[in-house]
């Protein structure tokens, strides 16, 4: 089907005991494979196994929900070590170190000293990335958007942070993607639904992005179809390809190649219509959603500490490291 | 091209991977989460950076090979370089 990258996300991973077996695998059908990991339960023995299967590429990650983050960028280092320790044991393995942090309200003024610590790191990459708001996030939005205010002096940081790293001949890469409530058009989601990407969720659902799920369509699963079928055959991955299932304002747009109509998803959860035009869109008749939430944002008093976790027993767990 | 450039090393960066894609019917590059599908020249010059021989090997194996083109060192440094502006190589 010429499918080129595998990529082995989560949950975490790392709590697949054949993770090397699935490695080799990959390679032995030429993908380029990636991890995306919390780095938690890694050891650089287990970087080393995945090295030798042929995996490519490691991404650690930050999440929004990771108590230790704050407590590393607030000085204590004990809980963060694990973390560190396996940043460092990935880039000693040959790869390069590739981070991504989840940033919200609570940590986006702490932008400097998450950069600091990953160029002391000397990481390659690093991916500052404003969380995006489905599933948990979106429950938690109020308590995790950051202001208008808030982005600019952020973004302003690491346009100065990126200046400094050229003067001083670093190739560390700042990456900062700010959060598409507050643009104007919305993104070319998925580049376009079952147009690139496939993915199987753990119980076997093939799904055409992460957060399908919570759409009312029924999808397909690899316990039951082939791929092949999946991709090309089912009501599931037809439901959104291509453009004529687009109502007003995108029908008649001119931008519809552009964006896709943006993220079928995020109309769900804020029209209650998946059909409906992305509202982040300007042209959507539901961008006051988007406007509404922009102003909370400006207003918002919600603590860190009254986010509800994904799964309290972990963070506590996490916590104690 | 000057002599300096004829004795440098290309080799891949790190994360980057090269190879024949069947269902494209040509070489591609692998990086994280993208690929780039290359034209022929492009996968015929790649195909030779191993990050032992020098830009000059390189063109001396590819004028063997494609005796009809004439002298090489030109375009396969004009693309060595574009790869590097690009990150998909670095030389050392």
């Amino acid at each position: 089907m010429g499918a080129a990258q595998l990529g082995f996300s989560g949950g975490e991973p790392l709590v697949r005991q054949d993770l090397a077996e699935l490695i080799a695998e990959a390679r032995h059908l030429g993908y380029y494979s990636n991890l995306i990991t919390s780095g938690l339960g890694l050891t650089a023995a287990k970087v080393q196994a995945f090295r030798d299967a042929g995996l490519d590429h490691i991404q650690v990650s930050f999440q929004a929900s990771d108590p230790e983050l704050n407590n590393a960028v607030a000085g204590s280092r004990k809980a963060f070590e694990q973390k560190l320790a396996m940043a460092r044991a990935v880039k000693e393995a040959g790869y390069p170190m590739v981070l991504n942090f989840v940033i919200h309200r609570h940590n986006i003024h702490q932008m400097i000293d998450i950069i600091d610590l990953c160029d002391r790191l000397d990481a390659d990459y690093v991916e500052l990335a404003t969380c995006q708001y489905y599933g948990w996030a979106f429950k938690n939005r109020a308590g995790l958007m950051p202001s208008h205010a808030q982005l600019i002096t952020a973004e302003a940081e690491v346009d100065a942070y990126r200046e400094r790293l050229a003067a001083n001949g670093s190739r560390m890469k700042l990456i900062f993607v700010t959060p598409d409530y507050y643009e104007e058009r919305p993104k070319a989601c998925m580049n376009g639904w079952g147009s690139l990407f496939l993915t199987v969720a753990l119980d076997g659902t093939a799904l055409p992005c992460h957060s399908a799920r919570l759409l009312p369509i029924e999808f397909p699963n690899v316990r039951e179809s082939g791929l092949r079928s999946i991709w090309y055959d089912s009501p599931g991955f037809n439901h959104y390809r291509g453009d004529s299932w687009m109502p007003e304002p995108c029908r008649s747009c001119d931008e519809k190649g552009k964006d896709f109509g943006g993220c079928r998803c995020q109309a769900y959860l804020l029209t209650g219509d998946a059909d409906n035009a992305d509202p982040v869109c300007s042209k959507s008749s539901h961008h006051d959603r988007i406007l509404a939430a922009r102003r909370a944002a400006d207003h918002a008093t919600t603590g860190l500490e009254d986010l509800t976790y994904r799964n309290t027993e972990n963070s506590r767990l996490f916590f104690r490291g | 091209m000057d002599f300096e450039n004829a004795n440098k090393v290309p080799r891949l960066r790190l994360g980057f991977r090269f190879q024949w894609e069947p269902a494209q019917n040509a070489h591609v590059l692998l990086y994280p989460e993208g690929m780039v599908r290359l034209n022929e020249s492009a996968g015929a010059v790649l195909s030779e950076v191993d990050g032992q021989r020098s830009v000059a090997d390189i063109v001396a194996t590819l004028e063997k090979q494609f005796p009809e083109a004439g002298p090489l060192m030109t375009d396969v440094w004009d693309f060595l370089e574009d790869a590097e502006q690009k990150s998909w190589i670095e030389f050392r």
